[in-house]
């Protein structure tokens, strides 16, 4: 028998217009990343709400990454100006409660970056595979 | 009646726990204190009133009630009560132990609500009277002593020891078990206490607070009252007071999605919320005014025309130390009873 | 500074409202107790000689009620405020949350409300009354007899650390206006952002664990004003209506302050109204002076119609990254 090698569940909020583009990039270049990576689409990164973030720590994921277009080059002129702000306060509080600061994570990938949205998900899921799992955020409800 | 020194006080605690699971009153900040399971070396506090009532340990604020998991076509129910066992609540108030008999009239009756009766049947309730009644306390207006309060085991705290006197079977049965850590009593000092209390309970500011103009059939006279308006205009709809209430008893059942399955659990639920009994048809109550009404109309009016008059508050006073507008019952009574407060 | 008492206020609102500029003034009622003290609206002078208080516990702040007050008919409404309340109007103005023409608005000082838990903590239960004379407060107890006790020791932890004794806004001030302060307000977030992760973890576990979800910190916030909000919807798939396990507790308390950062001006309402007493303005704080040391100095409500940190960026501020890792060096 294999020892249970821990395996992180990543959740990836990626913008359509940029780094949703670069994981498709990705992998029609046949770069990889891990598949514990579970991308979901939206329409600019500023849509994501703190909630959304916590509640994916609550269903399971050990890392939430934010991927939207490299500032002054947002689809909608400044969303992800208001990102950045919202998630340094966000991941900053986070911290304040005493939850593990590698478990968030905001990166800045356009449609053109391939290799960096696939090098950006190996450095993260290492991460938080060192990191192990997230047992301070997490809902045993939804473990059972 | 029994004695126990209260050099021996843990001890005692130390007896009890090792057969069944004991709660006692813990200081947490400053001057508030809640109920802890008891472990080596914790200190009862003397605190008068815990925070919450002890109506959590019979009726916690979340319970899971049952699983349900699917595998293919099948869908298997787990019940996921564990055996209970016996356990202590030890120094509940005269007030607290009064809002049994209120809960016992929702709950044990049809259909009962097993949840709560397997509780009830293995909780054994050891008693406190009250040595220093707080100015909020208003017991004695729903006749309560307390000075003589009701509970398998009574208990009087002297400077220097607990008197302990059984009244049920449950009683004398937890009180047989604690041989070796008390003596035989005559209790005078007990007696002298209680005396003590009564003096002191007809002192309290509240102790002239009659329910008299309350209580069965009298829905008509009270729910027109112009009063509600200005009663429950600054009211912020928050759930403080049910929640810290010993006698609310309102829940919802909810199901919550897991992994691969759905627990069914219930929590409290709060008549003053705006989303409160949102089933099929939704909030009947519309405004804050109506809301606030009804939680006081079934503390005086509604509880006791069902209950044989018996009203479904305690005066345990919680509700007026902890409403972030201090609003409470007590106004509410003086207010609609025509009493004006200069 | 002349002491202002409750017949100065009466004077003022009868004035009012016999001259027509108000048809009703928001203002504290006195309880049964001596730290009882409701918001109610005052229709005449008379009701206001019966009843209305000002003293060392009416730290209610009125602001919120304007929201719903002031959409009731054309009629202005009166309302006192103390300094760190009008921080609170002024930011539902900022936010056009009530039209300031509807409003009278009358600056009273204040010098501190006291906490009658902590008065309580002193002397325990039964205090059959409290009364101020100068820097102490005299307490009446059942038990003990007649307690003194210096106000300071006794203040409410907000105006232990008053940030400000300024009005920001009046229509009319009564007394003398004070002085932004300069309060020690972030000592204790500073204190907690020294100690380990492990520690502060431990810390807030053990606070938020106390939270029985009533809903009083959200419902008594002046900037919580939302019609319907997302833990109460049952659509949204988080509401839930107790804390049901440790996750629940800091998602509420998390997307609680979140939702308020950069519109919160620390006004300590909801701490002080916690039945549990979880010091809930910690989380608030931490929020305020992240935004003061990453986008510069901000006080919400301090100027109407200024531009909240999280509706605003400027092309160089800090990376998430860079902000986690700030208390690092």
């Amino acid at each position: 028998m294999q020892v249970n090698e821990f395996k992180p569940k990543i959740v990836a909020f990626c913008c359509n217009w940029c780094s949703y583009a670069g994981a498709d990039l990705a992998g029609s270049n046949r770069l990889a990343y891990p598949a514990e990576v579970k991308v979901i689409r939206v329409p600019c990164s500023c849509r994501v709400n703190p909630m959304f973030i916590l509640r994916a720590f609550q269903r399971g994921a050990d890392g939430v990454i934010i991927c939207g277009c490299h500032p002054g080059d947002c689809h909608y002129t400044s969303g992800n100006y208001y990102t950045r702000r919202r998630m340094a306060l966000l991941f900053s509080m986070l911290d304040y409660l005493g939850i593990e600061k590698g478990r968030t994570r905001v990166e800045w990938v356009s449609a053109a970056e391939g290799a960096k949205f696939a090098q950006t998900m190996n450095d993260f899921v290492q991460t938080v595979t060192a990191l192990g799992e997230n047992k301070r955020l997490e809902d045993l409800r939804c473990k059972k | 009646m029994r004695k126990c020194l209260l050099q021996n006080q843990n001890k005692l605690f130390d007896q009890i726990s090792s057969f069944a699971s004991l709660y006692i009153p813990v200081e947490t900040t400053g001057g508030n204190a809640s109920f802890k399971k008891y472990e080596q070396g914790m200190v009862m506090s003397d605190v008068l009133k815990t925070d919450r009532s002890p109506k959590d340990l019979f009726f916690p604020q979340t319970e899971n009630l049952m699983e349900f998991k699917t595998s293919g076509k099948n869908i298997e129910v787990i019940d996921n009560r564990k055996e209970s066992e016996d356990f202590v609540v030890f120094g509940v108030r005269g007030c607290d132990v009064k809002s049994f008999e209120v809960l016992d009239r929702v709950f044990l009756v049809e259909p009962v609500d097993t949840y709560y009766a397997t509780r009830r049947e293995h909780g054994i309730i050891v008693s406190m009277a009250c040595g220093r009644p707080a100015e909020t306390c208003f017991c004695q207006t729903f006749g309560i002593d307390a000075s003589a309060p009701e509970g398998d085991i009574v208990c009087y705290k002297t400077e220097d020891a607990l008197y302990l006197d059984a009244k049920t079977e449950k009683g004398k049965n937890l009180l047989s078990k604690l041989a070796d850590v008390t003596e035989e009593s005559d209790g005078k000092e007990a007696l002298k206490q209680k005396e003590q209390i009564k003096t002191v309970l007809a002192k309290l500011p509240l102790a002239n607070l009659k329910a008299d103009s309350f209580g069965k059939d009298k829905t008509k006279e009270f729910f027109d009252a112009p009063e509600w308006q200005i009663l429950s205009k600054s009211c912020l709809g928050c759930g403080t007071c049910t929640f810290v209430c010993p006698t609310c008893q309102c829940y919802d059942i909810k199901d919550f999605k897991t992994k691969d399955g759905v627990q069914r659990f219930r929590c409290w639920d709060s008549c003053m919320y705006s989303e409160f009994t949102k089933m099929s048809a939704g909030q009947p109550r519309l405004t804050q005014l109506e809301r606030f009404r009804q939680r006081f109309m079934h503390k005086l009016v509604y509880y006791p025309t069902n209950n044989d008059g018996l009203f479904s508050c305690v005066g345990c006073g919680r509700c007026i130390s902890k409403c972030p507008i201090s609003m409470n019952i007590v106004k509410v009574m003086k207010a609609l009873g025509g009493i004006d407060n200069e | 500074m002349q002491k202002i008492n409750r017949e100065v206020l009466i004077n003022k609102a009868n004035e009012l409202l016999s001259n027509g500029t108000i048809n009703r003034v928001f203002g504290w009622e006195k309880g049964d107790f001596s730290y009882d003290v409701t918001p109610t609206i005052y229709f005449t002078a008379d009701q206001m000689n019966k009843k209305f208080i000002f003293d060392d516990f009416c730290g209610a702040n009125f602001s919120k009620y304007l929201v719903a007050e002031t959409k009731k008919d054309q009629n202005k409404v009166g309302v006192f405020l103390k300094p760190c309340d009008t921080y609170s109007f002024n930011q539902l103005l900022t936010e056009h949350r009530f039209d300031k023409e509807k409003v009278y608005a009358i600056g009273v000082p204040c010098d501190g409300m006291v906490d009658e838990k902590k008065i309580k903590a002193f002397f325990g239960e039964g205090i059959s009354s409290i009364t101020s004379e100068g820097d102490e407060i005299i307490v009446d107890t059942l038990y003990d007899g007649v307690k003194k006790v210096k106000k300071a020791d006794v203040l409410q932890e907000r105006c232990q650390n008053c940030k400000s004794k300024k009005h920001v806004y009046y229509d009319e001030l009564i007394g003398e206006d004070g002085e932004v302060l300069d309060s020690n307000r972030f000592d204790e977030v500073e204190k907690l952002e020294k100690m380990t992760a492990d520690e502060r973890f431990a810390f807030w576990q053990n606070e938020l664990s106390k939270c029985i979800r009533c809903n009083a910190c959200r419902d008594v916030c002046p900037a919580c004003t939302c019609e319907k909000c997302v833990f109460n919807n049952p659509n949204s798939g988080v509401e839930n209506k107790s804390p049901a396990n440790e996750f629940e507790e800091k998602m509420f308390h998390i997307i609680r302050a979140f939702h308020v950062a950069g519109r919160c001006t620390d006004c300590g309402e909801c701490s002080r109204v916690c039945p549990q007493g979880i010091p809930l303005h910690l989380l608030n704080r931490k929020f305020i002076k992240d935004i003061n040391s990453f986008y510069g100095n901000y006080q919400a409500g301090e100027q109407e119609g200024s531009r909240a940190p999280l509706t605003n960026y400027t092309k160089e501020d800090l990376e998430p990254s860079e902000a986690v890792n700030k208390g690092d060096n």
